[in-house]
């Protein structure tokens, strides 16, 4: 490559050199100073000490259990999803996962009030239940609808990452282990289990990171009872106008997501190929 | 070797434990078809293999060879036809439940595994002890010369080494069958030559059946205790490998199998045959009067002699030194014939031809003649390029 190719290739990254310090590192320095600063602007860590506080424990606590149910159920579900798509021919890979991410097409509001018409106590489901004289369920406003919701709209982040290791394993691979003595079951635990590791840690990653701070969603399907960091960072920069506070509750939640990732990252060690 | 082309009679009972005059039958197809999205890749074929053979499916690409395999595999499902093991029906018994295993094209060793465990993959599902598994794996690690690898990373041996882990892995839970698709493939000609002397002490010293599809005809030669040549799904010819060289069923295995001059004659009585405007005194016998026929003389069964006391005479159009010998392109009533000869003949020289009785063999027609024999349009390289186009699915 000549001197022009090299320079040429240099400039191209410019553009994104500028957005990352636009709008990704000054954001994040804002953070940190907002974090580490009073109202005055004097240096100080009275905004991460306040979240010893039990409630923001609490909620810190609560948005950790939330998003690690929900990314547990988002595996156990898109696991044989994703192995069923990926068994089925190039053509017909292609149509299922569009209809895996049709419904993110679809604005994230709506699709959280449709839950919200759906789960209600008068909602469609219950309404249904009743028609065929079964008593109604009390679903919205429980941790169940909020712990779905997450489940419901981050699901397709953990099937196309599954699905995307998966249709790479060489179907010989799958053949040689029934040729050795493996049964359906052994030729799951033993080849195509450890052979889409790098998908599920990805697939963790990418259902978690969103699930653990999302906000929206509980505030609708858990009717306010159920705080989550977002929730409660949120209300920080909307309704208290403690810019500090809502800087450090991001600030530390940023730290929870780097440590899982690098706890993610210890157990995929060698090819682990996680986005953090 | 000659054993195995008597026919026993049906159910003949084996001698136990070595000498075997009549071998057991092991695997048997009987009419067994296939087709894949309405193409037929296996036309009603009838197999029976023997214990302790070494035999191998040659064709060309497409010919259904692998899809043989499969089916005794288990990885295939026959539309009809029974496939039998040890006079059992098992058509529907599952891949993994079957007394074969197979060492496959490209080795399929799992990624995730090293060397020790990618051996061991098949002890480890029967709850061996790990002692028992230690002392197993070793010895296969010294059968295939790979002791000291056993923490190897298999993405990172070279292609030999790899084909020997596919091996001992194949080999360590003992079968009763061995199947082979085209497992020096992948591997350099002087590496390949090794293999197969390897691959036949192996089968030699373990006494297990071999099944090995290639669709190299040196290989199937130098190897093989019987040789079935397949083409278009159907099997031409089974035999020994003098018996397919020397005795070609049809033009396709005569073209298939090394080189050679396919000529349209006419049988004008026993042992004597007309081709290319001369009669010629031959061994063979038993055809109609003045039957046409496909005439088979070998490039090194043909005598170059000066041209009046030549039978044919010819105008050489090309020679090409090989090594050994000289490959002579000459053409006679407008058919271009192959010679190999150590004597230099040179371009454009007119040279006569001799031909020895048994250097002729007469083949009935068939759906192959006049596709193959005429060397007009010769090409090594092309021949070379068809014969090595990747294997069927």
């Amino acid at each position: 490559m000549n001197k022009k190719g090299t320079l040429l290739r240099q400039a191209a990254a410019y553009p994104h050199i500028v957005w990352s310090l636009l709008f990704i590192i000054a954001p994040l320095i804002f953070v940190a100073y907002y974090a580490f600063t009073d109202k005055e602007g004097n240096f100080t860590f009275d905004n991460i000490s306040a979240m010893a506080e039990p409630s923001y424990l609490e909620v810190f606590l609560r948005s950790l259990c939330f998003a690690f149910l929900a990314t547990v159920i988002c595996l156990v579900i898109a696991y044989p999803v994703a192995y069923f798509i990926s068994k089925t021919s190039p053509k017909m890979q292609k149509i299922l996962i569009m209809l895996v991410t049709l419904p993110q097409w679809l604005n994230f509001l709506i699709r959280t009030y449709s839950w919200m018409a759906l789960l209600e106590d008068t909602g469609i489901i219950n309404s249904l239940l009743v028609s065929i004289g079964l008593d109604p369920i009390h679903m919205i406003n429980t941790p169940f609808a909020v712990i779905l919701g997450m489940v419901y709209n981050f699901l397709p982040y953990m099937i196309i990452p599954l699905h995307s290791v998966m249709a790479k394993i060489d179907v010989r691979l799958l053949e040689a282990a029934s040729d050795l003595g493996c049964n359906q079951f052994q030729v799951m635990t033993r080849v195509v289990l450890p052979l889409s590791k790098s998908g599920i840690i990805s697939g963790i990653t990418m259902v978690f990171v969103p699930s653990i701070s999302t906000f929206y969603i509980s505030q609708k399907l858990g009717g306010g009872n159920f705080d989550l960091i977002g929730d409660t960072i949120e209300r920080q920069f909307q309704t208290a106008y403690n810019y500090n506070l809502g800087a450090a509750m991001s600030f530390v939640l940023m730290i929870l997501i780097i440590i899982s990732m690098a706890v993610m990252n210890k157990y995929s060690d060698d090819d682990g190929g996680v986005i953090v | 070797m000659n054993e195995k082309k008597i026919l026993e009679p049906e159910g003949a009972t084996p001698l136990a434990n070595g000498t075997v005059n009549t071998p057991k039958k092991i695997v048997q197809l009987k009419n067994v078809a296939k087709s894949f999205d309405g193409e037929v890749v296996l036309d009603h074929i009838n197999l029976d293999v023997h214990e302790k053979e070494f035999m191998t499916l040659l064709g060309p690409s497409g010919c259904g060879k692998s899809t043989t395999l499969r089916i005794i595999a288990g990885f295939v499902t026959p539309d009809t036809g029974d496939v039998m093991f040890e006079d059992v029906k098992i058509n529907d018994v599952p891949a993994h439940k079957r007394h074969v295993n197979t060492v496959f094209q490209k080795y399929a060793l799992f990624p995730h595994l090293n060397v020790y465990e990618n051996i061991a993959f098949a002890l480890r599902l029967n709850k061996v002890s790990e002692e028992e598994i230690y002392e197993r794996v070793e010895e296969m690690l010294a059968m295939v010369n790979l002791k000291g690898f056993e923490k190897r990373d298999v993405n990172l041996l070279s292609g030999g080494q790899q084909q020997r882990v596919a091996i001992a892995r194949a080999l360590i839970n003992k079968p009763k069958v061995l199947l082979l698709d085209e497992p020096l493939g992948a591997l350099d000609l002087k590496l390949r030559k090794d293999m197969q002397n390897e691959l036949k002490n192996m089968q030699r010293k373990t006494g297990i059946t071999f099944i090995y599809v290639t669709h190299d005809q040196e290989e199937a030669l130098s190897m093989s205790d019987t040789v079935v040549v397949m083409a278009n799904g159907k099997i031409q010819q089974i035999g020994t490998p003098t018996d397919i060289y020397n005795e070609p069923e049809n033009a396709f295995v005569a073209d298939f199998i090394g080189e050679s001059n396919i000529i349209d004659g006419i049988m004008l009585d026993d042992y004597r045959v007309r081709f290319s405007g001369h009669e010629f005194e031959c061994l063979d016998k038993g055809f109609d009067k003045n039957e046409a026929v496909d005439v088979v003389v070998r490039p090194e069964d043909v005598d170059v002699v000066a041209p009046e006391k030549g039978m044919l005479t010819g105008e050489v159009t090309s020679v090409t030194f090989k090594g050994v010998h000289y490959e002579i392109i000459v053409n006679i009533n407008n058919f271009k014939w192959m010679i190999q000869s150590t004597d230099y003949v040179s371009p454009n020289q007119t040279i006569g031809i001799y031909i020895e009785p048994d250097a002729i063999h007469i083949m009935k027609k068939s759906e192959f003649s006049n596709m193959f024999g005429d060397y007009s349009s010769f090409s090594d390289e092309l021949d070379k390029l068809s014969d090595t186009t990747e294997e069927e699915e």
